[in-house]
């Protein structure tokens, strides 16, 4: 099986080819083959913002499908997001030269008194792995480190996560501060976490609540694109 | 080599573990964000009590204070340096209730997950994770804990890691892993999955299971996975007080003890050797589980039904072990 692989010349396939490969080599996490595509692609006059946009964040949106259905499970999902990385790796200073639209930014950490960050971390590798730039404040945050974030990087995105019944509340304490202060419609705030649920987000003033990771990265994308195209018309 | 759970395990049917740690910390007053270890160091008469709960309440066995008591874990809380004090004092509390109870019970040398990826798909090394294993594992003896007692794991890899540190120690141990996503666990791990990484290991533990998960009911189909194997080994299963809720402000656990007794019951006719509970499992619910095992009983394993009709449904449509990973989807790369 190995030599019938190895007789795959990724350079010979047609751009039609090529893509639909690119989201399997990337659902397989085989990062030398992502990055000998991006460069092909790129070699080939694509524009940083279509391999981005088509081959890498198409093929971790189906990465995500399965991870959601229950099919693909934490490690194949890290996997392609490692291999993502290394293409997002070449992309990100020809995007940055090329004056490319952001997919987005995210602040996110665990709220004060939780000291739990695995479900946190996921979150944080799969939205990279999604293209997004992700500040990991990490565990215990007060509000005013999150507040003091958001001034620092601006981001889309304000994500916060708790694991416990007795410290879920305090997410409610930071959108209270940030209504206070007049910036709570600037950020969309996703919240997430093992006790939580859709009620609870929508009791707390949050804009969505996201059941898993792979939910995460979706309702995010979702998110960015409404708060572009308001930017957009108004 | 005979140790203080061989023994016990030779002579009964069946044993009661402990409930939960952090649900009887908070209820002593616990605040939201402190390490529960460091209440070995400065509430020693707290760590007494939640011991003496679970003894009061009829376990044969009980885990030390010392979930997150690795050199990862307590980093977050910038007290690495402090792991072979901190393991060492949550063992020797451990001991001295043990010995004070007037019965044999057993002191598990709590040892949680790190909370890192490994290797290959995340930064910890296999090296780097035996070594905080074994530096906690020898503090939890040199305490007096008659075993280790691994719990929460959710990677192969992991656990693979702990049973190396517990043989580099010479120490009898018992591995629990959490299944909490679509009946598998984090990592992918199904029930039979387990058997096979199990007893595959050099130095195989006394008794394996689960713990932690989502719901009581959730619990006993992955223990029924177990048995479906034909395993002889020691089956554990410490499932939480049913699944918590978010009421007016508050932690409600759906299990009442009542339910948890139930569930003891069905945990024995599944197959499970050793009973406990996990999250929100307070000592009342120790007592009624206890009753029950001693009063009813062993019946037949229970159909998946009866479980639902007996604690609720389950949390996913089946337990992951059907199936291959791959799906519907092709993994081999595209020829064309």
């Amino acid at each position: 099986m190995a030599d019938e692989n190895d007789d795959l010349i990724l350079a010979d396939l047609s751009d039609d080819e090529l893509v639909p490969q690119i989201h399997d080599d990337l659902y397989d996490g085989m990062k030398p083959e992502i990055e000998e595509a991006v460069h092909i692609l790129l070699n080939r006059g694509w524009t940083p913002y279509d391999i981005l946009t088509k081959a890498l964040v198409e093929g971790m949106r189906i990465v995500g499908i399965d991870f959601r259905d229950g099919i693909l499970f934490v490690p194949e999902v890290l996997l392609a997001a490692n291999a993502m990385k290394a293409g997002m790796f070449i992309l990100k200073p020809l995007l940055a030269e090329t004056g490319a639209p952001q997919l987005g930014k995210m602040v996110i950490g665990t709220v004060k008194g939780d000291i739990h960050d695995i479900g946190k971390n996921l979150v944080s590798m799969m939205m990279e792995g999604a293209g997004f730039e992700v500040r990991d404040l990490g565990i215990n945050n007060s509000v005013e480190k999150y507040l003091e974030a958001l001034e620092e990087d601006k981001p889309d995105i304000l994500g916060m996560s708790a694991l416990l019944t007795t410290t879920m509340p305090y997410m409610k304490v930071v959108i209270d501060t940030m209504i206070e202060k007049g910036m709570r419609d600037d950020y969309i705030v996703l919240v997430g976490g093992a006790p939580l649920n859709e009620e609870f987000s929508k009791a707390i003033g949050a804009d969505a609540y996201c059941r898993d990771a792979a939910v995460a990265v979706e309702t995010a994308k979702e998110y960015v694109l409404r708060k572009h195209n308001r930017a957009k018309a108004g | 080599m005979t140790n203080a759970l061989s023994e016990l395990l030779a002579s009964r049917d069946w044993l009661l573990t402990d409930g939960a740690t952090g649900t009887n910390l908070f209820a002593m007053g616990l605040e939201a964000g402190e390490s529960p270890e460091t209440w070995n160091l400065t509430e020693r008469a707290k760590i007494a009590a939640l011991y003496q709960g679970s003894v009061d309440a009829g376990s044969d066995l009980f885990l030390t204070n010392s979930f997150g008591g690795n050199a990862s874990r307590l980093k977050l809380h910038d007290l690495q340096d402090r792991v072979g004090e901190i393991n060492r004092i949550a063992a020797e509390i451990g001991r001295e209730v043990a010995d004070a109870s007037g019965r044999k019970i057993i002191v598990a040398g709590s040892v949680g997950p790190t909370g890192e990826i490994m290797e290959p798909v995340g930064a910890l090394s296999h090296a780097e994770a035996v070594e905080m294993f074994e530096e906690q594992g020898r503090a939890l003896l040199d305490g007096g804990a008659d075993i280790l007692w691994l719990e929460t794991i959710s990677a192969p890899e992991e656990y693979r890691a702990a049973a190396e540190a517990f043989a580099n120690l010479n120490a009898p141990w018992v591995g629990t892993m959490s299944f909490d996503t679509a009946g598998r666990t984090m990592m992918g791990v199904t029930s039979p999955a387990m058997v096979e990484l199990v007893e595959s290991l050099p130095n195989a533990p006394l008794a394996f299971g689960a713990n932690c998960g989502t719901g009581a009911s959730d619990i006993l189909r992955t223990v029924l996975g177990f048995a479906a194997t034909g395993t002889t080994r020691p089956i554990v299963s410490k499932g939480n007080a049913g699944i918590p809720k978010y009421m007016d402000g508050h932690i409600h656990y759906n299990g009442t003890p009542e339910l948890m007794a139930d569930y003891a019951e069905m945990a024995r006719n599944c197959g499970a050797k050793i009973i406990g509970g996990c999250c929100g499992t307070q000592p009342e619910h120790l007592r009624h589980m206890r009753e029950a095992l001693e009063t009813r009983p062993k019946g037949e394993a229970p159909s998946l039904e009866a479980i639902v009709a007996a604690l609720g449904d389950f949390t996913s449509a089946d337990d992951g072990s059907k199936g291959p990973t791959e799906g519907g989807r092709e993994r081999t790369r595209r020829r064309r």
